[in-house]
């Protein structure tokens, strides 16, 4: 069935050598000559007025040789939301107020850290302190602290979908049900702190190095809050240590670090530390999520009303977009005749929530695959069925918001029951031990231009050369999901050449080609590959024109390349080796370098993406009864990613998501207390280590993504959404304790056995 | 004040001038500019600065320099010296896909390092115990502890190490 070459191949990494050598070069390991370390200053208070700032004594300690704070800067709003300009809420630095503990104050450079360190010591801020707001319930209070002038409210984003007529199936609904649901936030906890390194040439231009998802978003934003050009900003993404959405947005030591380059005329780095990243850094939202839930005795689903407000934290940040989706998901991986959103953003005095492994996803989606348990539950159905009923296929449509294009569900629900010996345990298992099901599906990249660009979604230059190479440009991130292979892969394919023929450069903003919104909403496969796949058409094209021309062949031929030749469709004896066709096609444009370009905007698919992944997972778990504590077993789980370019890369991104979900489910959690995150460490914050993670199995579903480059589509992000309620439904069929407040923690789960 | 110490790194001597204060990690990767050495939290808790100290797996960051004078001290970039050839170690990450950031990689490699040196043919919970101080967020581990053991396999059919 696979006529590919290359693609389907478990082809390894591009930059795994530079990698396993430590040769691989992160924004912390590059080091100019006379450059400064800079150190933020940061709000020790959750939500306070800042009265007066005196820098006199840093800026004179020896070796210091820049003071800034909010005051020194053009002082333009920024955020990502570009295209509604109200939700830009954010200043690189703070001015007037602080809004969370650990708001950027005020920055330092100076000639090594410990100066700089010492330097933030001598700032004396004056604050007023004001009450703070820490949850959603005390923010949209009557009365409550303003946290933004221009958000009285405290509600920044509201979103609503609606589609049939909701109260006419709930009343005639057999079977209603409402439940709420609370989720917390999990870190990114991507291994790499973030960093950054700015120089400024002797134009006056920049370039800034920096650990980010966003290399073009970054560029603007950058241009926009110093109001310089966007030409004259250059962001080069060296090798990125993990971001998982916490990377994707432009941040304030990006900013000092190049407005401080430009003053100083030196080179200026900073890198957070870990205890920075815990205590300051973005996280998943927090949701408090109603839903109310219709259905026919026999299971059918007839309407969801789902009422979502995400903790947001004191800014934006992409806060709107989690809204947006949460409620997309909501309608998603069944079919709901009639179905009501309302999300509300709310600001509180913590640091920002963000995008994560998701974005909105994991959240929603949790409560949908709980309350189709429990409803199973209630109606005398196993949770397997009521799925299998209600599960959407290819063709359905969410009125005015997506059409489901290839979908491998129900063949993904029917694997995993198969793999798991779902039917026999479900009924079988002894007190203890249980066996509980989550499902998925999520984005191939999203299609709303909120960013508001001005250039295509994605974009790539190819060129071919007559030595049989072809070098690959594109300012796509790879942050190691693996995009710079995958999407060589996808030229190599293309071309009929092997990995080691293709070059690529990518995420220099100065040298790649306009543009790529970044690497998040696991949206690089399907647009970049595409914009790639566009580009290499346009060069085929004029290979085939010299092969024709060459072999004076009837213009009915189909030509293709492959295996490093050139030739009509079964007809390899009249062959140009690639570099040979390279040569001709080179010659008849007198001596024009074959370069092509390449686009890929998604046009006409809706709201939200060109095309969604599915997936179904299984989990059993075994419950300590006298301690509560939750061993899962073993996973399985059967996905639909259309064709999987680099199956070991899928399975990576599997097996990564796995431990995420984990985490999320068990053991993760920020501990706060009035606004301040106490567990600032990995001691501290539990994310799985290797003995915590349990053998899994996995099927691949096939199916074949008519709007994805060879028929691929997402595979990175979704797989992180059905292990917490795949978990918490195992956790009940072992204990009948039914989570609808994660983490699961042994104390709830005994707390659960002593009320009953 | 600061103090000259010759530090044994990778079978070269190198004599540097370091304060009491600072750290292995710093000095490894600022004066010495071996940045395959990693520093992922500072505080002993994520491994990925890991290198090895006399034959032990330590972390960078909490080691002090000036302890180390007279130690031998191996880092990544010790592991395959030539450049050209490769430990096995590094060549079963490569193969096994056990790579995707590659932030927590070099810490890795240097347990495994440690790990098989001691012990050639680990069973799977030996070697998850081994990586239990490494985290990793991208992979999962499952791929990293297949390597593992993929390079024992190697290492053992080869005779050993290869540097
Ligand atoms: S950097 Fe040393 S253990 Fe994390
Ligand atoms: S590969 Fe990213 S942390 Fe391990």
């Amino acid at each position: 069935m696979n006529q590919f070459s290359i693609v389907g191949k478990d082809v390894p990494r591009n930059d795994a050598r530079a990698k396993a050598t430590g040769s691989a070069i992160y924004t912390d390991d590059v080091k100019l000559p006379g450059m400064l370390y800079g150190q933020i200053l940061r709000s020790p208070f959750p939500h306070a007025r800042i009265l007066h700032i005196d820098t006199s004594q840093a800026a004179s300690l020896p070796g210091v040789r820049c003071v800034m704070t909010g005051e020194d800067t053009p002082k333009v709003k920024y955020g990502n939301w570009r295209l509604f300009p109200e939700t830009q809420d954010e200043y690189p630095l703070a001015i007037d107020k602080v809004r969370f503990i650990g708001d950027e104050v005020a920055a330092v450079a100076a000639v090594d850290p410990d100066i700089a360190q010492e330097a933030l010591s001598l700032i004396k801020v004056e604050y007023e302190e004001l009450p703070g707001v820490f949850d959603v319930d005390a923010a949209i209070k009557e009365g409550a602290p303003i946290i933004h002038d221009y958000c009285p409210s405290n509600i920044s984003v509201n979103r609503k979908i609606k589609y049939g007529d909701i109260d006419k199936a709930f009343a005639e609904s057999d079977y209603v049900r409402e439940d709420t649901f609370h989720v917390h936030a999990v870190s990114h906890a991507y291994l790499e702190p973030c960093a950054a390194v700015a120089q400024c040439d002797l134009d006056g231009r920049i370039t800034l190095w920096t650990s980010t998802q966003v290399p073009y978003i970054i560029q603007c934003l950058l241009a926009s809050t110093l109001q310089m050009r966007e030409n004259d900003i250059r962001i080069i993404k060296p090798f990125v240590g993990g971001g998982f959405g916490g990377k994707m947005e432009l941040r304030t030591w990006e900013f000092c670090a190049a407005f401080m380059a430009k003053k100083t005329g030196r080179p200026v780095k900073f890198t957070l530390t870990r205890e920075e990243e815990f205590l300051t850094g973005r996280r998943r939202h927090p949701m408090t999520i109603h839903s109310k839930v219709g259905f026919k005795k026999d299971g059918t689903l007839t309407a969801k009303d789902l009422k979502i407000y995400l903790d947001g934290g004191a800014y934006n940040a992409m806060g709107p977009t989690a809204t947006f989706l949460c409620g997309n998901f909501g309608a998603m991986l069944y079919r709901y005749p009639s179905y009501r959103f309302h999300g509300q953003h709310v600001y509180t005095n913590k640091p920002p929530a963000s995008a994560m492994r998701g974005f909105g996803a994991p959240q929603s989606i949790f409560a949908t695959e709980t309350q189709m348990s429990l409803a199973a539950e209630e109606l005398g159905l196993d949770p397997l069925d009521i799925r299998l009923k209600n599960a959407q296929v290819s063709g359905d449509t969410i009125p005015d918001v997506a059409t489901i294009s290839s979908c491998g569900f129900i063949e993904a629900l029917n694997k995993v029951a198969e793999m798991s010996d779902w039917r026999e345990k479900r009924k079988t298992l002894p007190k203890g031990r249980g066996i509980g099901i989550g499902c998925y599906s999520f984005i191939s990249g999203g299609v709303f231009n909120w960013f508001n660009t001005q250039y295509p979604f994605s974009a790539a230059e190819v060129r071919a050369f007559d030595d049989g190479t072809a070098h690959l440009l594109t300012m796509a991130a790879d942050i190691g999901q693996g995009c710079d292979t995958v999407l060589k892969q996808i030229l190599a394919e293309a071309f009929g050449l092997t990995m080691e023929d293709i070059r690529i450069t990518s995420a220099d903003t100065a040298i790649t080609p306009q543009a790529d919104l970044g690497a998040w909403g696991s949206r690089l496969t399907l647009m970049n590959g595409n914009a790639v796949l566009d580009a290499a058409n346009k060069i085929k094209a004029q290979l085939f024109g010299a092969v024709s021309a060459r072999f004076n062949l009837n213009v009915i031929h189909e030509i293709e390349c492959k295996d490093g030749k050139v030739y009509p469709k079964g007809r390899p004896d009249r062959s140009l080796s690639f570099g040979e066709a390279v040569a001709m096609a080179q010659k008849i444009n007198r001596g024009e370098p074959l370069v092509a370009r390449g686009y890929y905007t998604p046009r006409n698919k809706g709201l939200v993406t060109p095309s969604f992944s599915f997936g179904a997972q299984v989990a059993e778990v075994e419950v300590d009864q006298a301690t509560g504590v939750v061993q899962v077993q073993k996973f399985w789980t059967a996905h639909d990613c259309g064709t999987a370019i680099n199956p070991m890369a899928v399975e990576g991104q599997l097996e990564g998501s796995i431990q995420m979900g984990l985490g999320y489910a068990l053991s993760e959690q920020f501990v706060m207390e009035g606004g301040k995150t106490l567990n600032t460490n990995f001691l501290d914050y539990k994310m799985p280590s290797s003995m915590d993670v349990p053998p899994s199995e996995v099927v691949h579903i096939e199916t074949y993504e008519p709007e994805g480059p060879m028929g691929a589509k997402e595979a990175g992000e979704g797989l992180a959404i059905p292990t917490a309620p795949a978990i918490a439904d195992a956790v009940c069929h072992a204990t009948g304790y039914r989570c609808k407040d994660l983490p699961i923690t042994p104390e709830k789960i005994l707390r659960a056995k002593r009320d009953r | 004040m600061k103090q000259v110490i010759t530090l044994n790194v990778n079978g070269a001597p190198y004599a540097v001038a370091v304060y009491p204060s600072q750290t292995l990690n710093e000095v490894l990767r600022e004066e010495l500019n071996l940045t395959g050495v990693k520093l992922g939290c500072g505080s002993g808790d994520c491994g990925a600065c890991t290198v090895l100290v006399d034959g032990l797996a330590v972390s960078s960051c909490l080691s002090l320099a000036v302890d180390m004078e007279g130690k031998a001290i191996t880092t990544v970039e010790g592991l395959a010296p030539s450049g050209e050839v490769l430990h096995p170690i590094q060549e079963s990450f490569i193969e096994k896909g056990a790579i995707q950031c590659g932030f927590c990689t070099a810490g890795m490699e240097m347990s495994a390092f440690h790990l098989l040196k001691y012990n050639p043919s680990p069973t799977e919970a030996e070697i998850k115990e081994a990586i239990s101080g490494n985290l990793c967020r991208c992979t999962g581990y499952v791929k990293i502890i297949e390597a593992i053991a993929d390079a024992g396999h190697k290492m053992a059919n080869t005779g050993g190490e290869t540097s």
